[in-house]
């Protein structure tokens, strides 16, 4: 997760508190979407950035996640497409098990 | 799993992928959901 992100999280989270703000993800890999997630709960797990030992506990979802949540029309116009090229079950899988991990599910 | 009304009152932060889902496409997403977008961006992971 780039520095400027990272502040911008920290910044939003401070100015309307971290039980207001919600961070959603469009990480094309398990992997970097996990790492961005970890980010926003516990902190820059790199120790390379602002968030850098800064546990915001902030509830993250990837875009796949919301996909019952979102207009169907909607979601077929931005988002099925790349639906079809990336592993999507491995991403939701990856989201569910940080959330776990940190929080409650 | 999260509900809509979840979003309702909640301010919103997209962190979009150039190689996955862009900010903006995330955005309209949302936009049909609930809650105030703050801010999109797409990250290159790269």
């Amino acid at each position: 997760m780039d520095m400027a992100n990272q502040a911008r999280i920290k910044e939003t989270a401070e100015k309307y508190g971290t039980d207001k703000v919600v961070v959603i993800l469009g990480g094309a890999e398990a992997e970097s979407a996990g790492l961005t997630a970890e980010t926003v709960i516990a902190g820059d797990p790199t120790y390379a950035g602002p968030l850098t030992n800064v546990a915001l506990g902030l509830p993250v979802y990837h875009i796949f996640e919301l996909k019952d949540l979102i207009d169907p029309q909607v979601y077929e116009d931005q988002i099925s497409m790349m639906e079809m090229v990336l592993n999507v079950e491995e991403i939701i899988t990856e989201m569910s098990d940080i959330r776990s991990q940190y929080q409650d599910g | 799993m999260v509900s809509k009304e979840f979003f309702a009152d909640k301010k919103i932060c997209i962190l979009g992928d150039r190689d996955g889902i862009p900010g903006p496409a995330i955005a309209e997403c949302m936009q049909t959901v609930g809650g105030e977008i703050l801010f999109t961006s797409t990250e290159c992971f790269v």
